[in-house]
């Protein structure tokens, strides 16, 4: 029993070398978040732990991940195979320098929203497991960021959107009922039409492994007896992956739904959950089918369009702050789409940079909404003022990330804006370049808007009653948020280095192909 | 549903389930069955005899919260999963000891204990939305059960 009776050859399967201590780093923040999570569910009444041992996993991923960015870039893609069988059997999970550096920006931001949790969540939504939700998400978009396997990829959007609905209905107000339930089936049917269309590409490829299918996709489209219908597969996953993004015409969920829940859980979503959407957008279009995404192009770059000005003009709509920040999101997706539409280095760098600044700063951005909220009582733009008066250094960080989200100097937004733009000249696209300009000068103009009245003006009414002043719980995460995007807005060198080599590895997986498959990128 | 009949019937259904959703949990290595399947099975039969008797007595039968025992339940996995660093090969691989347990070699391994995780995170989960589901809203409790 102890031996099998017959002897086999288990090179032919399966790994038989052992792997390399560095090679943990890619299975670690999600073997990490999912353990801690499991442990907060078991002791569920000691709600006092919970916030400890979140904050100190958190800050443990922020670690890990930092580990891995610095190991993907001195060696290349790191990949481990699950179970020792050998790829494409095994399910890899590779983070080349794309999916390392997202997942560490998201932890930083995911660990900034926790401390700032510590004030916003209350016993009871605490004893309904708000950490272990949260760890649990962020699971998912670990997971998401690192496979290498396009079916794992769905199983993690599920892991991440199964604990975003927990985190969603945290406090069972019947808005946040109303809003969950919109949530809900808009997901469940962009993750089913994904599911779908992973069915599909498993019936045209025969793998699902990313490197895999990178490698086949070149002699698949060589055959032009009946052809592989790989151009409807992109258009499926575009569609697909445009619903979890928020684009527009299908992004109505968010609007409807990203006010309702905790602040917290709001910056969570708008800083984490679109970009989750964006990163397999651009994983698969620009990494996996380029040719099929090269044609339907014109229609990205439209929808691209009108997401960014109907977001803004949705922003200038609005007199609820929360629902504000809501539809500033949604122009920031259609920054990152229009960079997915054009499709050159330049473009997918400034999509990928995008899409780094916008998971800090809209994740900032509802933490300061959510503070200004709190001193002022109320949400309502109308109702609200004379916040520089009682919180100075709060106010002035939320100057500094309110101008990095509209993309003004020197900040953080300028960047891939400017990257896009030109970008987008260089193709002769100038109505893509003048959607840019026109809706970064809306969100501008929302975004001033909102300062003056919120910060400026003095309170209508008079003073309201004293609340307590803004403390480390709220000052730290906004102030760490706020010194990143100063900082990258001034020196922005080395984020604009990764990106750009991240970029490079989506246009020429070769690196990400050996390093799932080391005997060479030919199948 | 709160019949006699039911009430009579419901505890030795639920400890037969019981007994077969652990076979089918073991039985899964090489055959049909498994963490899976057996833990939708044991969660039917608390179902049923939360059906028969309360939530509140299916709470006490398992005396630890559902969604605790699915969070040991995820936890077991996990560790199973990491076991493979300290054995040197990759995550989730299928590691085995054969410990000669009264004469008899029974083998053992982290394939085993994943099954037992999943088993454990379905009874909790689903046990969990059936308890919720049996519960009565706010202030009905009294009459509900009065109504067999």
């Amino acid at each position: 029993m102890a031996s099998p009776s017959t002897p086999v050859d288990l090179a032919a399967a399966m790994v038989t070398t052992a792997p390399a201590l560095a090679d943990w780093l890619v299975i670690l923040p999600t073997a990490l978040m999912i353990l801690s999570g499991a442990a907060l569910m078991m002791i569920r009444k000691s709600v006092r732990l919970h916030a400890v041992i979140a904050i100190a996993a958190l800050a443990l991923l922020v670690l890990i991940d930092a580990l891995l960015l610095w190991q993907v870039s001195s060696n290349g893609p790191v990949t481990m195979t699950m179970g020792g069988w050998l790829p494409p059997f095994g399910i890899s999970f590779t983070a080349d320098m794309f999916g390392a550096v997202m997942a560490l920006v998201s932890a930083l931001a995911a660990l900034s929203a926790a401390v700032y949790s510590l004030r916003d969540i209350d016993t009871s939504g605490l004893r309904h497991g708000f950490f272990a939700f949260l760890l649990l998400l962020m699971a998912g978009v670990s997971g998401a960021f690192l496979t290498g396997d396009i079916f794992n990829l769905y199983v993690w959007f599920e892991v991440l959107l199964i604990s975003s609905f927990g985190l969603l209905i945290l406090g069972s107000e019947p808005k946040q009922i109303e809003g969950a339930l919109k949530y809900a089936i808009l997901n469940l049917i962009g993750t089913t039409l994904f599911l779908i269309t992973v069915g599909y590409l498993y019936a045209i490829f025969g793998t699902l492994n990313m490197a895999d299918i990178a490698r086949k996709a070149g002699a698949l489209r060589g055959v032009t007896e009946n052809a592989p219908p790989l151009m409807t597969l992109s258009a499926l996953f575009v569609l697909a992956f445009c619903m979890k993004a928020a684009a527009f015409p299908v992004n109505f969920w968010l609007p409807a739904s990203y006010h309702t829940p905790r602040i917290t859980v709001s910056a969570l979503f708008g800083g984490l959950l679109t970009k989750v959407g964006i990163y397999a957008l651009i994983r698969v279009t620009i990494m996996l089918l380029p040719v099929e995404r090269e044609a339907i192009s014109l229609v990205i770059a439209a929808s691209a369009v009108l997401t960014m000005i109907l977001g803004a003009l949705g922003a200038l709509a609005q007199n609820d702050l929360r629902r504000m920040v809501g539809y500033v999101v949604i122009v920031g997706i259609g920054n990152m789409l229009a960079g997915v539409a054009i499709g050159s280095s330049t473009s997918v760098s400034g999509a990928i940079l995008y899409a780094l600044h916008s998971i800090v700063t809209m994740t900032a951005l509802y933490l300061v909404i959510g503070e200004a909220g709190r001193l002022a009582g109320t949400f309502e733009l109308s109702r609200l003022g004379g916040l520089w008066r009682r919180a100075p250094w709060f106010s002035a960080a939320s100057l500094a990330l309110m101008l990095a989200a509209a993309g003004l100097p020197p900040l953080s937004g300028l960047w891939p804006k400017v990257m896009l733009l030109k970008a987008s000249l260089d193709i002769g696209a100038w109505w893509l370049a003048a959607a840019i300009l026109v809706s970064a000068f809306l969100v501008t103009l929302t975004l001033a808007r909102t300062f003056l009245l919120a910060y400026w003006r003095p309170a209508p009414g008079g003073e309201s009653e004293a609340v307590a002043a803004t403390d480390w719980h709220s000052t730290l995460p906004i102030g760490l948020l706020a010194a990143l995007t100063v900082f990258f807005g001034i020196y922005p060198e080395p984020l604009l280095a990764i990106s750009q080599a991240a970029a490079d590895g989506l246009a020429d997986p070769s690196a990400y192909i050996r390093s799932v498959f080391p005997e060479g990128a030919a199948p | 549903m709160n019949t006699l009949i039911l009430r009579t019937v419901a505890p030795v259904i639920t400890a037969l389930m019981l007994l077969f959703s652990v076979f089918v949990l073991l039985r899964g290595h090489n055959e049909p069955g498994g963490g899976f399947i057996g833990g939708l099975i044991a969660a039917s039969a608390l179902a049923i005899f939360g059906i028969a008797h309360g939530p509140g007595a299916v709470q006490r039968a398992i005396r630890f919260h559902p969604m605790a025992i699915a969070g040991a339940g995820l936890a077991l996995a996990a560790v199973s999963g990491l076991v493979s660093i300290a054995a040197g090969v990759p995550f989730m691989s299928g590691l085995w000891i054969y410990p000669d347990i009264l004469g008899t070699e029974v083998p053992l391994s982290t394939v085993i204990s994943f099954d037992i995780g999943v088993y454990l995170v379905v009874v909790g989960s689903v046990t969990a939305i059936a308890l919720a589901l049996e519960t009565e809203p706010d202030g009905g409790a009294g009459e509900g059960e009065g109504g067999g």
